[in-house]
């Protein structure tokens, strides 16, 4: 593995591998000293062309947990607000010896040109891609599910898949990135996907994805899910009219109240534990999220950030580790 | 040992059976007593004898728990060959439950060769506490250390050359059909 661009061609395999390496590192995260020598004296650099907190941070922690050098780029007050193009700024970043760029792009395919290109040695790992593929927190999304469904059945996480589980996605998929690298990854581990969302707000093609499509909520909700992923609406994406009032989204896709109890009866499985509730953030609570539920037992949304350190310094070190410096 | 083979069997069960009981009474005379003694195996192979050497421990002195004093210490992130070599998968680090301040750790490991892994080894213990004393536990000693780092207690010293490789097998890690054995195979 050289770049980490899209959850889609990842193996089973390598996948399953990026996750248990991320178990050990969750361990580091936990100990007194928060750190390895691991990437001592290289350089990762955060390019970011769109807002984010979460992300970016999550991938400085990781990086300086391992070590590393972190520089951070954001597009705005840089010259690309004077009109540099991308080949230029990664030209400008790699002239200064960046062994790994993360890189967040409005556009779809940014990161793969980058990594395709020879304006770069650097490791390339997709922070985002506009509308397209956001790989680490589909890891992430993943490595919290396997540990709920490992607890859950009284295993160890590490080396188990997510065979069997029943997993949820709920709300815009059409301009989500998180749906997207969820559906591929989550599918090769073995679980079972579905999505439910109001039919403007799914991507045309999606029926031919390896997912069960729902139109309806609760009827969604009936076929006993093991987790349910919320999505955010993203009102910033959406130029036209996907539906009716934010008020009507939340009465028809959204996680009220209500349907908090419903979801509370769910389990995992044959198990007693309780379905897991999860959201990529950032949050709009009252809209896809009740505050009752993002707040509930049942969230994992805590340990979602948590485990994007640990799988972001998972992939720093199995990208960067064997490369020989150019 | 036919001189044809290119696999010589330096040690066999019974061999490594014997060196793990002495290597045991060995710790509990140096550290007199098991009391605040911590054995860390070095995966893979350190950690079945860490294990093993742990029950001798216990069959000596009642008083060690063979559960709580015996762990594993990975020190993938530590190497200093990561750069060249391909990406390795860590595997778990278990400590006990109380830490390894001012404990005596005992390192436990199947083969010493470089003392590349051990000077890991003991960059990655000074990142999880401080212990009282660290010792180094070995099955096989074959020399040619690049580093100032020796054992305590060695199983077996193996004059080698550099041309041959030293293998250890367990039934704990190469499957039940392999028994015990070290062997010598050359290239």
């Amino acid at each position: 593995m050289k770049h980490l661009l899209t959850t889609s061609d990842l193996s089973h395999s390598q996948a399953m591998n990026i996750l248990d390496t991320a178990e050990e590192m969750d361990q580091v995260s936990q100990r007194e000293v928060k750190k390895l020598p691991t990437l001592r004296g290289r350089t990762v650099v955060n390019l970011f062309y769109e807002d984010s907190t979460r992300t970016r941070v999550s991938f400085e922690a990781a990086a300086k947990r391992l070590s590393a050098d972190v520089v951070n780029f954001s597009a705005k007050g840089s010259s690309v607000s004077k009109g540099e193009s991308l080949k230029d700024t990664v030209q400008t970043l790699d002239a200064m010896g960046a062994d790994a760029i993360v890189i967040r792009h409005p556009a779809a395919g940014a990161a793969a040109q980058l990594a395709a290109s020879d304006w770069t040695q650097a490791a390339v790992l997709n922070a985002g891609d506009g509308t397209h593929e956001h790989p680490t927190q589909a890891l992430l999304d993943a490595l919290t599910l396997r540990r709920g469904y490992a607890a859950a059945r009284d295993t160890g996480s590490r080396g188990t898949d997510l065979s069997g589980l029943k997993v949820l996605i709920i709300g815009d998929v059409l301009h989500s990135r998180v749906a997207r690298s969820n559906v591929w990854l989550l599918t090769t581990l073995g679980a079972k996907v579905s999505l439910v969302a109001p039919a403007t707000l799914l991507p045309v093609g999606a029926e031919t994805w390896p997912v069960t499509i729902h139109y309806d909520l609760d009827e969604a909700l009936a076929t006993d899910p093991d987790a349910v992923m919320m999505l955010r609406v993203q009102a910033e994406r959406m130029g036209g009219a996907f539906f009716p009032t934010s008020a009507e989204y939340t009465r028809r896709w959204g996680l009220t109240d209500e349907r908090l109890a419903v979801v509370e009866s769910l389990r995992i499985g044959p198990s007693q534990a309780p379905a897991m509730i999860l959201h990529p953030g950032p949050m709009n609570r009252g809209v896809e999220i009740s505050a009752a539920a993002a707040d509930s037992p049942q969230s994992v949304i805590t340990e979602q950030v948590t485990h994007g350190v640990s799988v972001r310094m998972a992939v720093l070190h199995l990208l960067l580790s064997g490369r020989s410096e150019t | 040992m036919t001189p044809s083979s290119e696999t010589a069997q330096v040690m066999s069960a019974s061999d490594i059976e014997r060196a793990l009981t002495r290597i045991a009474h060995e710790i509990v005379e140096t550290h007199r007593g098991t009391a605040g003694l911590v054995i860390l195996g070095i995966p893979r192979r350190g950690v079945p004898l860490a294990r093993r050497l742990g029950e001798k421990l216990a069959g000596i002195d009642t008083d060690f728990d063979s559960h709580d004093q015996v762990g594993s210490l990975d020190i993938t992130m530590y190497r200093d060959d990561l750069r060249t070599t391909g990406a390795r998968t860590p595997e778990p680090t278990e400590l006990p439950a109380s830490g390894i301040d001012a404990a005596t750790v005992v390192l436990v490991d199947d083969v010493l060769y470089s003392g590349r892994t051990i000077r890991a080894a003991l960059d990655a213990l000074s990142d999880l506490g401080r212990p009282e004393t660290v010792r180094l536990a070995v099955l096989v000693d074959r020399g040619h250390r690049q580093l100032p780092i020796r054992a305590d207690h060695v199983g077996k010293n193996i004059p080698t050359s550099r041309q041959e490789r030293v293998s250890v097998r367990l039934a704990a890690i190469d499957g039940v059909s392999a028994s015990d054995e070290a062997v010598v195979i050359q290239r």
